[in-house]
């Protein structure tokens, strides 16, 4: 019934879905969950600056851009937080708009000499993806965004099984983590810079905000339904290949943007979660709530029976 | 276009000041206004340490938007704003509720609230445009947003719209000042604090929609947190940081409005971020108090004046057990007692030749001038009393005491010092047996004044 283009747009939706996943858990434990909306946003000068200076559209100059740029937001937040005493949220918002209008002026400057399209960067066309294809030889190696995601994901998946302790080490206790000698900042600048990899590499294909939304709703309906990092981590790769192929379905019934819809389905599930999941979720703990009442009533009736 | 041909053969960046046409006015008020109101909300926003708040928000009005349109598919600005507010609201009362219902943390409820809002209105968006409406065209300029698209009847509902926030913010001051600084407080005095806190919420969302045609989502959350940041660098005093806030805002709408003018191809957002971001920047080093560069600068000033000290408190220890306060001490033997470099030595004994406490008589060898001797046994009788006090008055073991004494003999004030020496009266003797020097005298000195 789905045709293979379909499937290629599913395939690499899930493919994102995982890899922001893997890395949004932990920006979720540490509480920098905006981050991932700043470094999205302000890698946009990055990929211009690349654009501008090799004249190619060559993805590997654009992800070396966008990567110094997601690096450059961390360090920039940090400096003025540290050195103007500044909240880091207002930190984070000022450096971040300031990188992103300089990214817009910089398309408008040289929209003629740039064949640069905002509005792709900014939502993505997932539907062109499968179009792009790999050939080598005369042989058909299948869309360019299917590698790339790929690579992109096994990296991701590499960099959380092997620095996994020191992960979360660092997410739950930072201080412990420097008495047993783990670098903190060491370990922050490299999850940032993962974050950024994974931000643009999924750019192409899913666009800036439903980055985002991948980054984030799925862990956090992960944490709703378990206290446990490891399950919170198959959980949430889980709930974004739901919402990949969801994303999808609704798309095609709605005749809308396909990354669009995935950000959408992903937000459903996320309040589907949040209110009836069996431990965290809004009923559940009302239930609770209620049984610990009715106990404390008989307890109540009990004792004034007694007494009287 | 030209209105007056008086002025025909100014040049551009000179024309802009005669406002060649009704047009270019126009962009310059709806520019103003939106710096003005996006400054004053975003700084409750900043106090209530919500400064992402705008971000979310000014995404969470794409759907409105769009919803607004498809119910009656016109693009009448009262209609659109109406849907943008209403959105921008259901966002807002959707992270109040993630944050107070679920265990999710604010930071995450703002950002799932971006990118899931955001999501539908682009979703609602390509639907309207597959769907072929003739009318959706310029549907989408409300992302980016074009201030060169304003004309009056866009101004007068935005300047309306700014003077009620302003009216608003002028006459609940007090309410939303105690609200923003301590909501407990607020609450124990009897104010509405939810009510106050729901309608700073709705001004926020009026002020993001304000904005919204002008520059679009992304950067409208600029002008709510930067204006209010730059001026926090200045003062410490509300009504002051929202004067600032405000003519930071107005001023780079007014830039921005300028360089696009100048140059067509120019977006006037994005010129106007970058213009707040630069009083930003410069408030950020260059503010006198809590700029980066003051702050180094004290910081620097009080390592200067702690490495004088420790130095001149080290001669006077060497002169003391000769007996004699100006006996010769020699750079090693400062340099064994003190961990400092060489170099840091010598700019430092440098810094004491000058201000006149020290004199070198031979190569590498120094002693107490008259006012150095003094200055020298007052650092001694802060180090001396303290060690003192924390024995006898918190009763903290003799051995204890010098490493929290050599830092506070920098800190003590010459008030706390007078009533450190009341409270150890009689006792002249610190917990190593030496003499407290001066000690004496000041006592006396009280007990005259008494």
């Amino acid at each position: 019934m789905m045709s293979m283009d379909s499937v290629w747009i599913v395939l690499i939706g899930s493919l994102v879905a995982t890899s922001c996943a893997l890395v949004g858990c932990f920006l979720v434990l540490r509480r920098l969950s905006m981050l991932g909306d700043a470094i999205s946003h302000a890698v946009l000068p990055g990929i211009v600056v690349a654009f501008m200076l090799t004249g190619s559209r060559n993805i590997g100059f654009m992800l070396v851009g966008a990567m110094a740029m997601g690096m450059l937001t961390a360090f920039l937040t940090d400096v003025l937080s540290r050195f103007g005493k500044l909240q880091s949220d207002a930190a984070m918002g000022v450096t971040f708009t300031w990188l992103f209008a300089i990214g817009v002026i910089l398309v408008s400057k040289f929209t003629g000499m740039v064949d640069l399209d905002v509005d792709c960067v900014l939502y993505g066309e997932i539907v062109l993806a499968p179009l792009d294809v790999i050939e080598w030889g005369g042989r058909n190696f299948g869309p360019r965004a299917i590698w790339l995601t790929g690579i992109v994901c096994v990296a991701n998946l590499l960099f959380v099984t092997l620095g996994y302790k020191q992960l979360k080490v660092c997410a739950f206790d930072a201080g412990l983590a420097a008495s047993i000698g783990i670098s903190v900042s060491l370990w922050h600048y490299l999850l940032m810079g993962f974050v950024s990899l994974t931000t643009v590499a999924s750019f192409e294909s899913v666009g800036a905000i439903l980055v985002v939304a991948m980054l984030i709703v799925p862990p956090n309906t992960a944490y709703l339904l378990t206290d446990r990092l490891s399950y919170m981590l198959l959980i949430a790769v889980g709930v974004g290949i739901l919402s990949a192929l969801g994303g999808f379905l609704l798309a095609t019934w709605l005749d809308g943007a396909i990354a669009a819809a995935m950000a959408v389905v992903s937000g459903v599930l996320y309040t589907l979660a949040a209110l009836l999941g069996p431990r965290h979720g809004v009923l559940a703990r009302h239930r609770a709530h209620r049984n610990i009442e009715l106990h404390v009533e008989e307890a109540d009736e009990l004792g004034s029976e007694l007494r009287s | 276009m030209k209105s007056s041909t008086t002025f025909e053969n100014l040049p551009p960046w000179l024309e802009f000041f005669t406002f060649p046409s009704v047009n270019v006015l126009h962009v310059l008020l709806g520019c103003i206004i939106l710096g003005v109101s996006a400054g004053l909300l975003g700084s409750f926003a900043f106090l209530r340490k919500r400064s992402l708040l705008g971000d979310a928000l000014s995404h969470a009005a794409l759907p409105g938007v769009c919803m607004a349109f498809m119910l009656t598919g016109t693009k009448n600005p009262v209609v659109i704003l109406c849907g943008a507010v209403f959105s921008c609201w259901a966002g807002a009362l959707a992270i109040e509720w993630i944050v107070k219902y679920t265990r999710c943390k604010e930071d995450s409820a703002l950002g799932m609230v971006l990118s899931v809002f955001f999501g539908l209105g682009i979703l609602l968006l390509t639907h309207i445009q597959k769907s072929g409406q003739a009318a959706q065209s310029g549907l989408d300029k409300f992302l980016f947003g074009q201030a060169a698209s304003l004309v009056e009847r866009d101004l007068y509902i935005l300047g309306g719209l700014g003077l009620v926030l302003c009216l608003i913010v002028i006459l609940a001051f007090k309410e939303f000042k105690i609200v923003s600084f301590d909501p407990d407080f607020a609450q124990a005095v009897g104010l509405p604090v939810r009510l106050v806190e729901f309608s700073l919420a709705t001004l926020i969302v009026l002020a993001v929609c304000i904005g919204l045609q002008a520059v679009g989502v992304v950067l409208m959350a600029a002008m709510l947190v930067t204006p209010a940041a730059a001026a926090r660098f200045w003062t410490n005093n509300l009504s002051r940081m929202l004067w600032l806030a405000t003519l930071f805002g107005g001023l780079s709408g007014a830039i921005g409005a300028y360089v696009s003018y100048l140059s067509v191809k120019m977006p006037t957002g994005p010129w106007m971020v970058v213009a707040v971001t630069s009083i930003f920047i410069g408030s950020f080093l260059f503010a006198p108090q809590r700029g980066a560069l003051a702050r180094a600068r004290r910081h620097r000033l009080f390592r200067q004046k702690t490495a004088k000290e420790n130095i001149l408190r080290t001669t006077y220890k060497f002169a003391e057990q000769a007996g004699r306060w100006d006996t010769p001490v020699s750079l090693n033997e400062l340099l064994q007692h003190r961990e400092m470099s060489t170099a840091q030595l010598r700019r430092t004994i440098h810094r004491l030749t000058r201000a006149g406490f020290i004199e070198e008589t031979h190569v590498g060898l120094l002693h107490l001038t008259e006012a150095g001797k003094e200055e020298a046994e007052r650092v001694t009788r802060l180090h001396r009393l303290w060690e003192l006090y924390l024995m006898t008055k918190l009763e903290i073991a003799p051995d204890h005491v010098h490493d929290d004494a050599e830092e506070i003999e920098h800190i003590l004030t010459p008030d706390l010092e007078r009533r450190l020496l009341l409270e150890l009266e009689g006792e002249l003797t610190d917990p190593h047996g030496q003499k407290i020097p001066g000690s004496l005298a000041v006592v006396a000195e009280e007990k005259r004044r008494k």
